[in-house]
């Protein structure tokens, strides 16, 4: 017999189904048991062998780890810009790829990341009209708190996140990038209004990520200034930001996501609280953008408003879509990608055809606009010609004569018109 | 009370220019199930071909050519969007639209650069004097032109046969396919129309008192997604009643910004999206928007 039901609200159903003491099992799936295969499982085929894969991995830390020895500051800059976009992107997508949820207001959180660093971290200063406040709070609490407040920013959202779906929550998440805008430009006193505000450096027990104090800091002959410091930093946020995405993912609340995207009856049928999961996929990403945002304000040295506008929101849709939704490994691809065009494009304008630099006048297009189109058209051919993006390419089986299967997508994309039932 | 007058009948104006943006969204919202982030661009275009041609061919025949691009780069959109993408999900349509107004935009905003164009229109800067109340004339024009546009579209959509087809695609996309009606078509139909509309609210948008065309009139377009969406999307009533009170909310700010001072300036550009977050709140699909309901 067939049962409409509103998924509007919150179905807790089956929490009253039994009331023996059973509700646990009924009311999620049993965990899998120690021995079953992993959830990566199902790809392990495709993947290269165990040993392989770990030597990648190595090589590409130690190269990581190796880079301020010998690249430029501008490099260090640019990557550092791109970690920052990694981890917001990561964050991201546990939202809108895991969990379906279409979000326009990453920039806000990271606006709230950045702005809550600076304020929380640096000393009050100035009289009158242009007091700036401040809490002069130790830099790395501040970093932490930041974080804090800016998932604490995302729940006071989550009557909103939590109940809203589709293209309502899109269109939701566009006002808080709006009101967020305005929020920052009528708050002078903490925000700095519309020149921003400079961001105290990060400093660990006296030893400050800047180029000074310790001064002259040299490891094996290279002098260590401030964004060599701070590479490290980015790199260890970005490695405990893959790493708990992963366990998210695949873990218990990871499946959870994952079923409230593909099917929320079937979910909320499952035993999953829907306006709850929701409403937490909502505040860690929040939490991923409030990191991204600090390491962000370290990096420019300076916040102001502008940059956080719908612009930087579509930057993050377009580095998960690039990158392929619901893949963690994905979404640090496309963030790479899409962080790095504008700095290199800019970099190197005099060389490229077709290109003028920013402040000549010339007839060609302006490396932020290159940028746009590289990034514009990335989006609409990945979505055409690969839906899962990077990371689908990855993972795509080599097609074999005679597989009638169709081609393997990491998730499958849900179809227009849900099977439905007809009553007769 | 002059005052309120005139604040009211900014706002309906403002609220007329909405409604023709906002029917756009719901038009293909009902057609296809994507919400449509690149109809800023297409206003833009819609308004940048008007704004090139009105000196060559005169201003009413410029609007006509203007709408009529705009509506075959909707169509071009679609053909890219739905059909290149068929049976894909509903967001990854959507974030397909993003990618198309990145590259639109961003081609547009060359285009225009940092000038003001103008729109040519017959009303210029005129005003209409009604006792002690002072109205512009692009601003009644804009009331007019919305009422006789709108009532068109909502007499189409009830009698003509792309009316009923396009009701029945939006209720049963697979019955409606069973009954023989041609979805691509009335879809493409359908953003067609959202594209012709557009690029007639770009005029009225570059109309007095705003000083012309330029690269911020497609983030104004965004206004209207509030109006949409606090209606209900899958509701042209909704999207019309949406836009009124989007426009009344916006020219109230606008014109009260003084004893609303406490709430920051440029108040008036964020008020929709407030009012929109406070619907939302009671009612998560709008005011006129279908429940979602589930068969399980």
């Amino acid at each position: 017999m067939s049962d409409t039901r509103d998924t509007t609200g919150s179905p807790d159903t089956t929490d009253t189904v039994d009331t023996t003491g059973t509700v646990d099992t009924v009311a999620a799936p049993a965990p899998a048991p120690a021995d079953s295969p992993p959830v990566q499982a199902r790809w392990s085929g495709r993947r290269a062998p165990r040993g392989r894969r770990a030597a990648t991995l190595t090589a590409g830390v130690v190269l990581l780890l190796a880079l301020p020895f010998y690249v430029t500051s501008f490099w260090l800059q640019t990557g550092l810009f791109a970690m920052a976009a990694v981890i917001g992107a990561i964050g991201l997508n546990l939202l809108s790829g895991t969990t379906g949820q279409l979000s326009l207001g990453h920039a806000f959180f990271l606006a709230v990341g950045a702005y809550g660093y600076v304020w929380l971290a640096a000393e009050p200063s100035g009289t009158g009209a242009g007091s700036l406040y401040g809490l002069g709070l130790p830099p790395v609490l501040a970093f932490v708190l930041a974080i804090v407040l800016a998932g604490a920013a995302g729940g006071l959202f989550s009557p909103i996140s939590g109940r809203l779906r589709g293209m309502y929550l899109g269109i939701a998440t566009l006002a808080l990038v709006f009101l967020g805008h305005h929020m920052m430009l009528n708050a002078p006193h903490v925000t700095g209004g519309f020149n921003g505000r400079s961001v105290p450096p990060l400093d660990i027990f006296g030893f400050s990520f800047t180029d000074t104090s310790p001064d002259g800091l040299a490891v094996l002959g290279v002098p260590f200034g401030g964004l060599e410091r701070l590479w490290y930093v980015g790199l260890a946020l970005v490695a405990v930001a893959w790493l708990a995405a992963r366990n998210i993912l695949r873990g218990r609340p990871g499946r959870a996501l994952g079923a409230v995207r593909d099917s929320e009856v079937a979910a909320a049928v499952m035993g999953v609280h829907l306006t709850r999961y929701r409403a937490s996929a909502f505040i860690v990403s929040s939490m991923y953008a409030g990191a991204a945002g600090a390491l962000l304000a370290l990096v420019f040295k300076r916040v102001v408003p502008d940059h956080f506008g719908l612009l930087l929101s579509i930057d993050y849709l377009a580095m998960i879509v690039i990158g392929g939704l619901g893949s963690v490994g994905g979404a640090a691809c496309g963030a790479v990608f899409v962080a790095l065009i504008p700095h290199l494009l800019t970099k190197y304008a005099d060389d490229l055809p077709l290109l003028t630099a920013p402040g000549t006048t010339g007839s060609g297009v302006s490396p932020g606009d290159a940028a746009r189109y590289l990034y514009g058209t990335a989006i609409v051919l990945v979505l055409i010609f690969a839906p899962g993006g990077l990371a689908g390419l990855a993972h795509r089986r080599p097609r074999r004569k005679g597989d009638g299967s169709p081609r393997t997508r990491r998730f499958p994309l849900r179809t227009r018109t849900a099977p439905k039932e007809h009553t007769p | 009370m002059i005052k309120l007058t005139e604040t009211v009948l900014n706002g309906l104006a403002l609220g007329s220019v909405y409604a023709l943006i906002a029917l756009g969204f719901v038009v293909i919202f009902k057609a296809s199930g994507v919400m449509n982030f690149a109809h800023g661009s297409l206003l833009l275009f819609g308004g940048y071909v008007t704004a090139r041609l009105h000196d060559a061919i005169g201003f009413i025949p410029a609007v006509l050519v203007g709408a009529a691009l705009a509506a075959a780069l909707a169509g071009l959109v679609q053909l890219l969007a739905t059909r290149g993408l068929r049976g894909a999900e509903i967001h990854t349509l959507t974030i397909l639209t993003i990618g198309v107004d990145v590259l639109l935009s961003t081609e547009l905003n060359r285009q225009v650069g940092a000038d003001y164009l103008t729109m040519g229109d017959p009303w210029g800067a005129d005003v209409t004097r009604l006792g002690s109340i002072t109205v512009a004339d692009a601003r009644i024009a804009s009331i007019a032109v919305a009422i006789i546009v709108i009532g068109a579209f909502f007499a189409a959509f009830r009698w003509s046969r792309w009316g009923l087809s396009m009701r029945s695609a939006a209720a049963d996309p697979e019955a409606a396919a069973l009954m023989g009606i041609r979805l691509d078509r009335v879809r493409l139909i359908a953003w067609c129309v959202a594209g012709a509309l557009a690029a007639l609210a770009a005029v009225f948008l570059a109309a007095f008192p705003a000083p012309g065309l330029d690269r911020t009139t497609s983030q104004i377009a965004l206004s209207a997604f509030p109006a949409a969406i606090l209606g209900g999307m899958d509701s042209a009533v909704g999207a019309l009643i949406g836009s009124l009170v989007i426009g009344l909310t916006a020219a109230m700010a606008a014109g009260y910004q003084n004893e609303l001072s406490v709430l920051g300036a440029g108040f008036s550009d964020v008020a929709p999206y407030l009012v929109m977050v406070l619907v939302l709140l009671v009612r998560p699909t709008g005011l006129f928007g279908s429940k979602e309901l589930t068969r399980v």
